[in-house]
Protein backbone atom coordinates (compact mmCIF):
# COMPACT_ATOMS: atom_id res chain seq x y z
CA UNK A 1 0.00 0.00 0.00
CA UNK A 2 1.74 3.16 -0.85
CA UNK A 3 0.61 5.16 2.21
CA UNK A 4 3.77 7.93 2.67
CA UNK A 5 5.06 7.63 6.17
CA UNK A 6 6.29 10.46 6.43
CA UNK A 7 8.48 12.30 9.98
CA UNK A 8 5.57 11.98 12.22
CA UNK A 9 4.95 15.17 13.92
CA UNK A 10 4.05 15.67 17.89
CA UNK A 11 1.45 13.31 18.32
CA UNK A 12 0.57 15.72 20.88
CA UNK A 13 -0.29 19.05 18.72
CA UNK A 14 -3.25 16.77 17.29
CA UNK A 15 -6.49 18.55 16.80
CA UNK A 16 -7.51 15.42 15.54
CA UNK A 17 -6.62 11.46 15.18
CA UNK A 18 -8.44 8.49 14.67
CA UNK A 19 -7.13 5.15 15.03
CA UNK A 20 -9.10 2.36 12.55
CA UNK A 21 -12.73 3.61 12.44
CA UNK A 22 -14.68 1.18 11.18
CA UNK A 23 -18.29 2.01 9.72
CA UNK A 24 -20.75 -0.69 8.24
CA UNK A 25 -24.36 0.13 7.30
CA UNK A 26 -25.81 -3.29 6.91
CA UNK A 27 -23.30 -5.39 5.06
CA UNK A 28 -22.15 -2.48 3.36
CA UNK A 29 -18.73 -1.81 4.75
CA UNK A 30 -18.23 2.20 4.26
CA UNK A 31 -15.17 2.88 6.42
CA UNK A 32 -12.62 -0.34 6.81
CA UNK A 33 -10.24 0.98 9.29
CA UNK A 34 -8.93 4.69 8.73
CA UNK A 35 -6.41 6.07 10.63
CA UNK A 36 -5.79 9.57 10.23
CA UNK A 37 -3.68 12.74 12.25
CA UNK A 38 -4.31 16.18 11.68
CA UNK A 39 -2.08 19.12 13.60
CA UNK A 40 -3.55 21.86 14.79
CA UNK A 41 -4.11 25.07 12.90
CA UNK A 42 -3.70 22.98 9.29
CA UNK A 43 -5.93 22.06 6.36
CA UNK A 44 -6.38 18.30 6.11
CA UNK A 45 -8.35 17.25 2.55
CA UNK A 46 -9.87 13.84 2.56
CA UNK A 47 -10.40 13.82 -1.39
CA UNK A 48 -12.66 10.46 -2.94
CA UNK A 49 -14.96 9.68 -4.87
CA UNK A 50 -18.94 9.91 -4.37
CA UNK A 51 -19.30 7.04 -2.16
CA UNK A 52 -15.61 6.60 -1.17
CA UNK A 53 -17.22 7.52 2.81
CA UNK A 54 -15.99 11.06 3.40
CA UNK A 55 -19.00 11.98 4.45
CA UNK A 56 -19.46 8.86 6.88
CA UNK A 57 -15.94 10.13 8.41
CA UNK A 58 -16.92 13.73 8.70
CA UNK A 59 -20.16 12.48 10.74
CA UNK A 60 -18.19 10.28 12.89
CA UNK A 61 -15.40 12.72 13.96
CA UNK A 62 -18.67 15.35 13.98
CA UNK A 63 -20.38 13.06 16.54
CA UNK A 64 -23.45 13.15 14.11
CA UNK A 65 -22.91 8.80 14.12
CA UNK A 66 -21.09 6.81 16.14
CA UNK A 67 -18.12 4.07 14.67
CA UNK A 68 -18.86 0.40 14.49
CA UNK A 69 -14.55 -0.16 15.91
CA UNK A 70 -11.90 2.27 15.92
CA UNK A 71 -11.05 5.09 18.46
CA UNK A 72 -10.84 8.72 17.61
CA UNK A 73 -9.86 12.07 19.57
CA UNK A 74 -11.48 15.36 18.87
CA UNK A 75 -10.17 18.79 20.27
CA UNK A 76 -8.34 16.33 23.03
CA UNK A 77 -11.58 14.56 23.82
CA UNK A 78 -12.93 10.84 23.12
CA UNK A 79 -15.36 10.55 20.40
CA UNK A 80 -17.12 7.94 22.69
CA UNK A 81 -16.85 9.06 25.98
CA UNK A 82 -16.70 12.64 26.09
CA UNK A 83 -18.55 13.73 22.63
CA UNK A 84 -20.22 16.94 24.46
CA UNK A 85 -17.13 18.17 25.40
CA UNK A 86 -15.93 17.60 21.17
CA UNK A 87 -19.12 18.98 19.67
CA UNK A 88 -18.52 22.20 22.24
CA UNK A 89 -15.15 22.18 20.57
CA UNK A 90 -15.93 21.57 16.52
CA UNK A 91 -18.32 23.96 13.95
CA UNK A 92 -19.64 21.72 10.62
CA UNK A 93 -20.76 22.56 7.79
CA UNK A 94 -22.39 19.62 6.14
CA UNK A 95 -22.93 19.02 2.38
CA UNK A 96 -26.49 19.98 2.55
CA UNK A 97 -26.69 23.66 3.86
CA UNK A 98 -27.58 23.45 7.56
CA UNK A 99 -29.52 26.37 7.63
CA UNK A 100 -33.57 27.26 9.11
CA UNK A 101 -34.93 28.26 5.88
CA UNK A 102 -38.39 29.40 6.85
CA UNK A 103 -36.73 32.17 9.56
CA UNK A 104 -34.19 35.24 8.06
CA UNK A 105 -30.58 35.49 7.93
CA UNK A 106 -29.99 37.52 11.06
CA UNK A 107 -32.84 35.12 12.95
CA UNK A 108 -30.36 31.94 11.57
CA UNK A 109 -27.41 33.73 13.33
CA UNK A 110 -28.69 34.76 16.60
CA UNK A 111 -30.21 31.47 17.14
CA UNK A 112 -26.64 30.08 16.89
CA UNK A 113 -26.14 33.02 19.19
CA UNK A 114 -28.52 31.81 21.81
CA UNK A 115 -27.50 28.12 21.17
CA UNK A 116 -24.16 29.03 22.47
CA UNK A 117 -25.52 30.94 25.00
CA UNK A 118 -23.32 34.09 24.13
CA UNK A 119 -24.88 37.11 26.06
CA UNK A 120 -27.62 39.00 23.68
CA UNK A 121 -25.49 42.10 22.88
CA UNK A 122 -22.84 40.07 22.30
CA UNK A 123 -24.88 37.82 20.35
CA UNK A 124 -26.08 40.51 17.84
CA UNK A 125 -22.19 41.88 17.31
CA UNK A 126 -20.97 38.17 16.42
CA UNK A 127 -23.89 38.06 14.15
CA UNK A 128 -24.05 41.12 12.71
CA UNK A 129 -20.47 41.22 11.80
CA UNK A 130 -20.60 37.67 10.50
CA UNK A 131 -22.99 38.77 8.21
CA UNK A 132 -20.98 41.64 6.88
CA UNK A 133 -18.10 39.61 6.69
CA UNK A 134 -19.63 37.10 4.22
CA UNK A 135 -21.67 39.79 2.25
CA UNK A 136 -24.86 38.88 3.95
CA UNK A 137 -25.57 41.77 5.50
CA UNK A 138 -27.81 43.28 2.84
CA UNK A 139 -30.25 40.10 2.69
CA UNK A 140 -30.43 39.53 6.78
CA UNK A 141 -33.79 40.09 6.57
CA UNK A 142 -35.04 37.86 4.14
CA UNK A 143 -35.58 34.30 4.56
CA UNK A 144 -32.41 32.02 4.08
CA UNK A 145 -34.64 29.97 1.46
CA UNK A 146 -34.70 32.52 -0.74
CA UNK A 147 -30.98 32.56 -0.86
CA UNK A 148 -29.06 31.56 -4.19
CA UNK A 149 -26.83 28.39 -3.53
CA UNK A 150 -23.83 30.04 -2.54
CA UNK A 151 -25.44 32.64 -0.34
CA UNK A 152 -27.18 29.62 1.86
CA UNK A 153 -23.06 28.12 1.72
CA UNK A 154 -21.93 31.24 3.58
CA UNK A 155 -24.62 31.19 5.78
CA UNK A 156 -23.94 27.84 6.91
CA UNK A 157 -20.07 28.47 6.97
CA UNK A 158 -21.36 32.11 9.08
CA UNK A 159 -23.44 30.27 11.66
CA UNK A 160 -20.88 27.60 12.14
CA UNK A 161 -18.47 29.88 13.09
CA UNK A 162 -20.73 31.96 15.74
CA UNK A 163 -19.07 29.88 18.51
CA UNK A 164 -15.76 30.21 17.14
CA UNK A 165 -14.94 27.04 16.64
CA UNK A 166 -11.61 25.43 16.72
CA UNK A 167 -11.74 22.73 14.62
CA UNK A 168 -13.85 23.38 11.56
CA UNK A 169 -15.50 20.42 9.64
CA UNK A 170 -16.31 21.37 6.02
CA UNK A 171 -18.09 18.64 3.80
CA UNK A 172 -17.67 19.13 0.38
CA UNK A 173 -18.40 22.81 0.83
CA UNK A 174 -18.15 23.77 -2.86
CA UNK A 175 -20.19 21.21 -4.23
CA UNK A 176 -22.86 22.55 -6.71
CA UNK A 177 -21.10 25.84 -6.57
CA UNK A 178 -20.58 28.10 -9.44
CA UNK A 179 -17.12 28.44 -10.16
CA UNK A 180 -17.49 32.06 -8.07
CA UNK A 181 -18.77 31.15 -5.17
CA UNK A 182 -16.21 28.11 -5.01
CA UNK A 183 -12.83 30.65 -4.99
CA UNK A 184 -15.01 32.76 -2.49
CA UNK A 185 -15.49 30.16 -0.42
CA UNK A 186 -11.38 28.92 -1.05
CA UNK A 187 -10.87 32.64 0.13
CA UNK A 188 -12.64 31.71 3.08
CA UNK A 189 -11.09 28.75 3.94
CA UNK A 190 -7.98 30.66 3.87
CA UNK A 191 -8.85 33.20 6.50
CA UNK A 192 -9.84 30.68 8.70
CA UNK A 193 -6.50 28.54 8.56
CA UNK A 194 -4.82 32.14 9.19
CA UNK A 195 -7.26 32.74 12.20
CA UNK A 196 -5.36 29.27 13.27
CA UNK A 197 -8.27 27.03 12.75
CA UNK A 198 -8.19 23.56 12.04
CA UNK A 199 -9.67 22.92 8.83
CA UNK A 200 -10.77 19.37 7.92
CA UNK A 201 -12.44 19.35 4.51
CA UNK A 202 -13.78 16.83 2.29
CA UNK A 203 -13.84 17.35 -1.72
CA UNK A 204 -13.97 15.23 -4.73
CA UNK A 205 -12.29 18.36 -6.59
CA UNK A 206 -8.47 17.71 -6.89
CA UNK A 207 -7.64 21.15 -7.79
CA UNK A 208 -9.44 22.17 -4.11
CA UNK A 209 -7.35 19.88 -2.66
CA UNK A 210 -4.38 21.03 -3.98
CA UNK A 211 -5.58 24.85 -3.30
CA UNK A 212 -6.09 24.24 0.29
CA UNK A 213 -4.70 21.52 2.00
CA UNK A 214 -1.13 21.46 4.06
CA UNK A 215 -2.10 17.66 3.87
CA UNK A 216 -4.72 15.09 1.32
CA UNK A 217 -5.69 12.25 2.33
CA UNK A 218 -7.21 10.21 -0.93
CA UNK A 219 -9.85 8.05 0.45
CA UNK A 220 -11.03 4.87 -1.64
CA UNK A 221 -13.25 1.99 -0.74
CA UNK A 222 -13.92 3.06 2.97
CA UNK A 223 -9.89 2.76 3.13
CA UNK A 224 -6.75 5.69 2.88
CA UNK A 225 -5.24 4.65 -0.52
CA UNK A 226 -2.41 7.21 0.15
CA UNK A 227 -1.49 10.25 2.49
CA UNK A 228 0.82 13.49 2.22
CA UNK A 229 1.63 16.55 0.87
CA UNK A 230 0.17 17.27 -2.62
CA UNK A 231 3.91 17.00 -3.83
CA UNK A 232 4.28 13.83 -2.28
CA UNK A 233 1.27 12.66 -3.79
CA UNK A 234 2.45 13.68 -7.12
CA UNK A 235 5.54 11.15 -6.81
CA UNK A 236 3.90 8.44 -6.23
CA UNK A 237 2.99 8.39 -9.75
CA UNK A 238 5.26 8.85 -13.13
CA UNK A 239 2.86 10.91 -14.80
CA UNK A 240 5.73 13.62 -16.30
CA UNK A 241 6.38 13.50 -20.28
CA UNK A 242 6.51 15.51 -22.79
CA UNK A 243 4.15 14.98 -25.61
CA UNK A 244 5.29 15.48 -29.22
CA UNK A 245 2.33 15.39 -31.88
CA UNK A 246 2.82 14.84 -35.57
CA UNK A 247 0.79 15.87 -38.65
CA UNK A 248 2.56 13.70 -41.47
CA UNK A 249 2.01 10.29 -40.47
CA UNK A 250 5.66 9.63 -42.14
CA UNK A 251 7.26 11.91 -40.04
CA UNK A 252 5.47 10.35 -36.95
CA UNK A 253 6.84 6.68 -37.63
CA UNK A 254 10.57 8.30 -38.02
CA UNK A 255 10.31 9.74 -34.85
CA UNK A 256 8.94 6.81 -33.33
CA UNK A 257 11.54 4.22 -34.10
CA UNK A 258 14.35 6.95 -33.72
CA UNK A 259 13.00 7.77 -29.62
CA UNK A 260 12.70 4.37 -28.24
CA UNK A 261 11.72 4.99 -25.13
CA UNK A 262 8.68 7.15 -26.28
CA UNK A 263 4.92 5.86 -25.70
CA UNK A 264 3.73 5.94 -29.35
CA UNK A 265 -0.18 6.71 -29.52
CA UNK A 266 -1.03 5.89 -33.19
CA UNK A 267 -4.36 7.25 -33.26
CA UNK A 268 -3.44 10.53 -32.73
CA UNK A 269 -0.10 10.29 -34.11
CA UNK A 270 1.71 11.27 -30.83
CA UNK A 271 5.21 10.10 -28.60
CA UNK A 272 5.27 10.41 -25.08
CA UNK A 273 8.64 11.27 -23.91
CA UNK A 274 9.24 10.43 -20.52
CA UNK A 275 10.45 13.97 -18.61
CA UNK A 276 10.28 15.50 -15.29
CA UNK A 277 9.77 18.99 -17.44
CA UNK A 278 13.32 19.97 -16.14
CA UNK A 279 15.19 22.38 -18.24
CA UNK A 280 17.95 20.60 -18.65
CA UNK A 281 15.79 17.68 -19.83
CA UNK A 282 13.97 19.78 -22.27
CA UNK A 283 16.85 20.92 -23.64
CA UNK A 284 18.48 17.84 -24.12
CA UNK A 285 15.43 16.44 -25.83
CA UNK A 286 14.99 19.54 -27.68
CA UNK A 287 18.91 19.10 -28.78
CA UNK A 288 18.97 15.55 -29.78
CA UNK A 289 15.46 16.50 -32.22
CA UNK A 290 17.45 18.90 -33.76
CA UNK A 291 19.98 16.76 -34.02
CA UNK A 292 18.18 13.73 -35.50
CA UNK A 293 16.31 16.13 -37.64
CA UNK A 294 12.71 15.38 -36.25
CA UNK A 295 10.17 18.45 -36.26
CA UNK A 296 7.07 17.99 -34.14
CA UNK A 297 4.01 19.90 -35.05
CA UNK A 298 3.11 20.71 -31.29
CA UNK A 299 4.98 19.87 -28.36
CA UNK A 300 3.45 19.66 -24.40
CA UNK A 301 5.05 19.30 -21.74
CA UNK A 302 2.88 17.12 -18.94
CA UNK A 303 3.72 17.10 -15.10
CA UNK A 304 2.19 15.25 -12.89
CA UNK A 305 -1.15 16.25 -11.42
CA UNK A 306 -3.50 15.27 -8.58
CA UNK A 307 -5.70 14.09 -11.54
CA UNK A 308 -2.75 10.88 -12.66
CA UNK A 309 -2.63 10.49 -8.48
CA UNK A 310 -6.18 10.00 -7.95
CA UNK A 311 -6.78 7.96 -11.03
CA UNK A 312 -3.54 5.67 -10.10
CA UNK A 313 -4.74 5.14 -6.88
CA UNK A 314 -8.48 4.96 -7.52
CA UNK A 315 -9.01 3.17 -10.64
CA UNK A 316 -6.37 0.07 -9.85
CA UNK A 317 -4.30 -1.96 -12.01
CA UNK A 318 -4.83 0.88 -14.55
CA UNK A 319 -1.82 3.14 -15.45
CA UNK A 320 -2.33 6.92 -15.26
CA UNK A 321 0.66 7.52 -17.34
CA UNK A 322 -0.64 5.52 -20.65
CA UNK A 323 -5.06 5.64 -20.11
CA UNK A 324 -5.17 9.66 -18.96
CA UNK A 325 -4.95 11.93 -22.24
CA UNK A 326 -4.07 15.83 -21.17
CA UNK A 327 -7.00 16.98 -20.27
CA UNK A 328 -6.24 20.35 -18.67
CA UNK B 1 -24.10 25.76 33.99
CA UNK B 2 -26.30 23.17 35.43
CA UNK B 3 -27.76 20.62 33.10
CA UNK B 4 -31.29 21.94 33.95
CA UNK B 5 -30.57 25.34 33.52
CA UNK B 6 -28.77 24.23 30.23
CA UNK B 7 -32.20 22.20 29.28
CA UNK B 8 -34.16 25.26 30.07
CA UNK B 9 -32.61 27.49 27.85
CA UNK B 10 -32.01 25.69 25.09
CA UNK B 11 -35.72 23.95 24.96
CA UNK B 12 -36.18 28.13 25.46
CA UNK B 13 -34.52 29.13 22.41
CA UNK B 14 -35.63 26.05 20.82
CA UNK B 15 -39.72 26.90 21.46
CA UNK B 16 -39.00 30.43 20.28
CA UNK B 17 -37.65 29.45 16.83
CA UNK B 18 -40.83 27.52 16.58
CA UNK B 19 -43.00 29.99 17.57
CA UNK B 20 -41.38 32.51 15.16
CA UNK B 21 -42.15 29.49 12.31
CA UNK B 22 -45.76 29.43 13.37
CA UNK B 23 -45.79 33.08 13.32
CA UNK B 24 -43.58 33.93 10.04
CA UNK B 25 -45.78 30.78 8.35
CA UNK B 26 -49.67 31.21 10.13
CA UNK B 27 -51.02 29.71 6.84
CA UNK B 28 -50.93 26.20 7.87
CA UNK B 29 -52.09 26.19 10.94
CA UNK B 30 -55.09 28.43 10.31
CA UNK B 31 -55.79 26.11 6.72
CA UNK B 32 -56.17 23.02 9.84
CA UNK B 33 -58.14 25.22 11.95
CA UNK B 34 -60.71 25.83 9.30
CA UNK B 35 -61.58 22.15 8.89
CA UNK B 36 -63.14 22.26 12.68
CA UNK B 37 -64.71 25.59 12.00
CA UNK B 38 -66.66 24.43 9.02
CA UNK B 39 -67.42 21.10 10.54
CA UNK B 40 -69.03 23.08 13.22
CA UNK B 41 -70.63 25.60 11.18
CA UNK B 42 -72.34 22.68 8.76
CA UNK B 43 -73.41 20.55 11.55
CA UNK B 44 -75.51 23.55 12.91
CA UNK B 45 -76.75 25.65 10.68
CA UNK B 46 -77.24 22.60 7.46
CA UNK B 47 -78.21 19.67 9.35
CA UNK B 48 -78.63 21.39 13.06
CA UNK B 49 -82.44 21.08 12.91
CA UNK B 50 -82.00 17.26 11.94
CA UNK B 51 -79.38 16.88 14.25
CA UNK B 52 -81.34 18.26 17.16
CA UNK B 53 -83.94 16.04 16.90
CA UNK B 54 -81.67 13.09 16.38
CA UNK B 55 -80.41 13.84 20.09
CA UNK B 56 -83.59 13.74 21.52
CA UNK B 57 -84.50 18.00 22.47
CA UNK B 58 -87.40 18.26 20.61
CA UNK B 59 -86.77 19.12 16.60
CA UNK B 60 -87.39 23.05 16.30
CA UNK B 61 -84.52 24.27 18.48
CA UNK B 62 -80.80 23.96 17.05
CA UNK B 63 -79.11 25.43 20.39
CA UNK B 64 -79.12 22.25 22.19
CA UNK B 65 -77.20 20.69 19.24
CA UNK B 66 -74.74 23.24 19.19
CA UNK B 67 -74.08 22.43 22.86
CA UNK B 68 -73.90 19.15 22.47
CA UNK B 69 -71.77 19.87 19.54
CA UNK B 70 -68.83 22.54 20.77
CA UNK B 71 -66.95 19.70 23.35
CA UNK B 72 -66.15 17.46 20.27
CA UNK B 73 -65.63 20.22 17.95
CA UNK B 74 -63.12 21.17 20.82
CA UNK B 75 -61.02 18.29 21.04
CA UNK B 76 -60.97 17.92 17.38
CA UNK B 77 -59.47 21.43 16.98
CA UNK B 78 -56.56 20.29 19.16
CA UNK B 79 -56.28 16.97 17.08
CA UNK B 80 -55.70 18.68 13.81
CA UNK B 81 -53.78 21.45 15.41
CA UNK B 82 -51.31 18.36 16.02
CA UNK B 83 -51.28 17.41 12.44
CA UNK B 84 -49.60 20.62 11.98
CA UNK B 85 -46.53 19.58 14.72
CA UNK B 86 -46.59 16.26 13.15
CA UNK B 87 -45.80 18.00 9.47
CA UNK B 88 -43.60 20.15 11.11
CA UNK B 89 -41.45 18.09 12.87
CA UNK B 90 -41.02 15.73 9.94
CA UNK B 91 -40.12 18.94 7.65
CA UNK B 92 -37.39 19.69 10.43
CA UNK B 93 -35.49 16.32 10.43
CA UNK B 94 -35.25 16.28 6.33
CA UNK B 95 -33.80 19.48 7.00
CA UNK B 96 -29.96 20.16 7.52
CA UNK B 97 -30.49 22.21 10.16
CA UNK B 98 -30.86 19.47 12.95
CA UNK B 99 -27.88 17.69 12.24
CA UNK B 100 -26.22 20.97 12.57
CA UNK B 101 -28.17 20.94 16.74
CA UNK B 102 -27.05 16.92 17.17
CA UNK B 103 -23.09 18.58 16.35
CA UNK B 104 -23.80 21.47 18.66
CA UNK B 105 -23.03 21.32 22.66
CA UNK B 106 -26.88 22.03 23.57
CA UNK B 107 -29.28 19.92 25.40
CA UNK B 108 -30.03 16.67 23.64
CA UNK B 109 -33.85 17.01 24.32
CA UNK B 110 -34.42 20.91 23.85
CA UNK B 111 -35.47 19.89 19.76
CA UNK B 112 -38.07 18.22 20.80
CA UNK B 113 -39.22 20.08 24.27
CA UNK B 114 -39.28 22.82 21.85
CA UNK B 115 -41.62 21.62 19.31
CA UNK B 116 -43.97 20.33 21.94
CA UNK B 117 -44.36 23.28 23.89
CA UNK B 118 -44.92 25.01 20.79
CA UNK B 119 -47.00 22.49 19.78
CA UNK B 120 -49.09 22.76 23.12
CA UNK B 121 -49.19 27.06 23.18
CA UNK B 122 -50.59 26.61 19.44
CA UNK B 123 -53.24 24.24 20.35
CA UNK B 124 -54.33 26.52 23.53
CA UNK B 125 -54.83 29.51 20.29
CA UNK B 126 -56.37 27.20 18.34
CA UNK B 127 -59.05 26.12 20.54
CA UNK B 128 -59.29 29.87 22.10
CA UNK B 129 -60.30 31.14 18.17
CA UNK B 130 -62.55 27.86 17.37
CA UNK B 131 -63.98 28.48 20.97
CA UNK B 132 -64.79 32.09 20.25
CA UNK B 133 -66.52 31.01 16.82
CA UNK B 134 -68.81 28.73 18.94
CA UNK B 135 -69.54 31.72 21.50
CA UNK B 136 -70.23 33.84 18.61
CA UNK B 137 -73.02 31.44 17.28
CA UNK B 138 -74.86 31.17 20.56
CA UNK B 139 -72.75 28.59 22.65
CA UNK B 140 -73.00 29.09 26.19
CA UNK B 141 -72.15 27.26 29.35
CA UNK B 142 -73.96 29.19 31.25
CA UNK B 143 -73.80 26.59 34.48
CA UNK B 144 -70.60 25.53 35.01
CA UNK B 145 -68.86 26.43 37.58
CA UNK B 146 -64.85 28.68 37.82
CA UNK B 147 -63.57 24.57 39.08
CA UNK B 148 -65.27 23.19 36.46
CA UNK B 149 -63.75 26.07 33.95
CA UNK B 150 -60.81 25.17 35.59
CA UNK B 151 -60.92 21.57 35.04
CA UNK B 152 -61.75 21.49 31.35
CA UNK B 153 -58.90 24.10 30.95
CA UNK B 154 -56.64 21.48 32.19
CA UNK B 155 -58.08 18.82 30.69
CA UNK B 156 -57.78 20.48 27.12
CA UNK B 157 -54.15 21.28 28.45
CA UNK B 158 -53.40 17.16 28.86
CA UNK B 159 -55.06 16.26 25.97
CA UNK B 160 -53.26 19.07 23.73
CA UNK B 161 -49.86 17.67 25.73
CA UNK B 162 -50.46 13.35 25.24
CA UNK B 163 -51.73 14.34 21.39
CA UNK B 164 -48.47 16.39 20.46
CA UNK B 165 -46.18 14.06 21.71
CA UNK B 166 -47.90 11.40 19.68
CA UNK B 167 -47.45 13.64 16.93
CA UNK B 168 -43.90 14.06 17.36
CA UNK B 169 -43.43 10.72 16.96
CA UNK B 170 -45.80 10.52 13.84
CA UNK B 171 -43.11 13.16 12.75
CA UNK B 172 -40.17 11.54 13.55
CA UNK B 173 -41.12 8.37 11.83
CA UNK B 174 -42.20 9.90 8.38
CA UNK B 175 -40.22 10.36 6.16
CA UNK B 176 -41.02 13.91 4.71
CA UNK B 177 -43.95 16.36 5.67
CA UNK B 178 -46.17 14.49 2.80
CA UNK B 179 -45.94 11.41 4.89
CA UNK B 180 -46.40 12.87 8.10
CA UNK B 181 -49.65 14.51 7.27
CA UNK B 182 -50.91 11.07 5.98
CA UNK B 183 -49.68 9.27 9.11
CA UNK B 184 -50.70 11.89 11.34
CA UNK B 185 -54.73 11.73 10.19
CA UNK B 186 -56.30 9.41 12.84
CA UNK B 187 -55.74 12.63 15.08
CA UNK B 188 -57.99 14.21 12.58
CA UNK B 189 -60.47 10.98 11.67
CA UNK B 190 -61.00 9.44 14.90
CA UNK B 191 -62.62 12.26 16.67
CA UNK B 192 -65.39 11.66 13.56
CA UNK B 193 -65.89 8.46 15.00
CA UNK B 194 -66.46 9.05 18.43
CA UNK B 195 -68.91 11.01 20.28
CA UNK B 196 -68.55 14.24 19.07
CA UNK B 197 -71.50 14.55 16.57
CA UNK B 198 -73.73 12.07 17.75
CA UNK B 199 -74.30 10.01 20.84
CA UNK B 200 -72.99 6.65 21.04
CA UNK B 201 -76.23 5.35 21.87
CA UNK B 202 -77.08 6.52 17.88
CA UNK B 203 -74.37 3.89 16.70
CA UNK B 204 -75.02 0.44 15.33
CA UNK B 205 -74.10 -2.08 18.17
CA UNK B 206 -71.08 -3.39 16.85
CA UNK B 207 -69.60 -0.02 15.84
CA UNK B 208 -70.42 1.10 20.18
CA UNK B 209 -67.10 0.04 21.63
CA UNK B 210 -64.88 1.71 19.04
CA UNK B 211 -66.53 4.79 19.59
CA UNK B 212 -67.29 4.53 23.51
CA UNK B 213 -63.39 3.20 24.43
CA UNK B 214 -60.91 5.30 21.55
CA UNK B 215 -59.07 8.06 23.19
CA UNK B 216 -61.49 10.70 22.07
CA UNK B 217 -64.76 9.88 23.21
CA UNK B 218 -64.28 10.09 27.15
CA UNK B 219 -62.48 13.17 26.86
CA UNK B 220 -65.03 14.88 25.03
CA UNK B 221 -67.76 13.19 27.21
CA UNK B 222 -65.68 14.88 30.34
CA UNK B 223 -65.41 18.21 28.58
CA UNK B 224 -69.10 17.71 28.04
CA UNK B 225 -70.19 17.78 31.66
CA UNK B 226 -67.35 20.10 32.75
CA UNK B 227 -69.25 22.69 30.39
CA UNK B 228 -72.64 21.47 29.94
CA UNK B 229 -73.50 19.84 33.33
CA UNK B 230 -73.78 16.26 31.81
CA UNK B 231 -73.08 12.83 33.05
CA UNK B 232 -69.21 12.71 33.51
CA UNK B 233 -69.26 9.19 35.77
CA UNK B 234 -65.96 6.87 34.48
CA UNK B 235 -64.86 8.89 31.62
CA UNK B 236 -63.13 11.23 33.62
CA UNK B 237 -61.01 8.87 34.85
CA UNK B 238 -60.75 6.87 31.82
CA UNK B 239 -59.91 10.51 30.13
CA UNK B 240 -57.04 10.95 32.21
CA UNK B 241 -55.45 7.84 31.97
CA UNK B 242 -55.33 7.64 28.19
CA UNK B 243 -54.30 11.36 28.09
CA UNK B 244 -50.99 9.93 30.45
CA UNK B 245 -50.93 6.66 28.65
CA UNK B 246 -50.41 8.21 25.12
CA UNK B 247 -48.24 11.14 26.79
CA UNK B 248 -45.98 8.29 27.66
CA UNK B 249 -46.00 6.74 24.84
CA UNK B 250 -45.27 9.37 22.76
CA UNK B 251 -42.34 10.65 25.12
CA UNK B 252 -40.75 7.34 24.94
CA UNK B 253 -41.75 6.84 21.28
CA UNK B 254 -40.28 10.26 20.16
CA UNK B 255 -37.09 10.47 22.10
CA UNK B 256 -35.77 6.94 21.16
CA UNK B 257 -37.13 7.50 17.00
CA UNK B 258 -34.95 10.83 17.81
CA UNK B 259 -32.01 9.18 19.53
CA UNK B 260 -32.13 6.67 16.94
CA UNK B 261 -28.76 7.89 14.53
CA UNK B 262 -29.21 9.64 11.69
CA UNK B 263 -28.68 8.24 8.39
Amino acid sequence: MPVMSTTKTERSAAAISAVGLRKSYGDKTVLDGIDLHIPAGSVFALLGPNGAGKTTTVKILSTLVTADGGQARVAGHDLATAPQAVRAAIGVTGQFSAVDGLITGEENMLLMADLHHLPKREGRRVAAELLERFGLAEAAKKPAQSYSGGMKRRLDIAMTLVGAPRIIFLDEPTTGLDPRSRHTMWQIVRELVADGVTVFLTTQYLEEADQLADRIAVLNGGRIAAEGTADQLKRLVPGGHVRLRFTDPSAYRSAASALREAAPDDESLALRVPSDGSQRELRSLLDWLEATGIEADELTVHTPDLDDVFFALTAGAEQPALSTEDVR
Amino acid sequence: MSSLSLAVRDSSTMLRRNLLHARRYPSMTLNLLLSPVVLLLLFVYIFGDVMSAGIGNGGTDRSAYLAYLVPGILLMTIGSTTIGSAVSVATDMTEGIVARFRTMAIHRGSVLVGHVVGSVLQCVMSVLLVGAVAVAIGFRATDATALDWLLAVGLLALVSVALTWIAVGMGLSSPNAEAASNNALPLMVLPLLSSAFVPVDAMPGWFRPIAEYQPFTPAIETLRGLLLGTEIGHNGWLAVAWCVGLAVLGYVWSTSLFAREPK
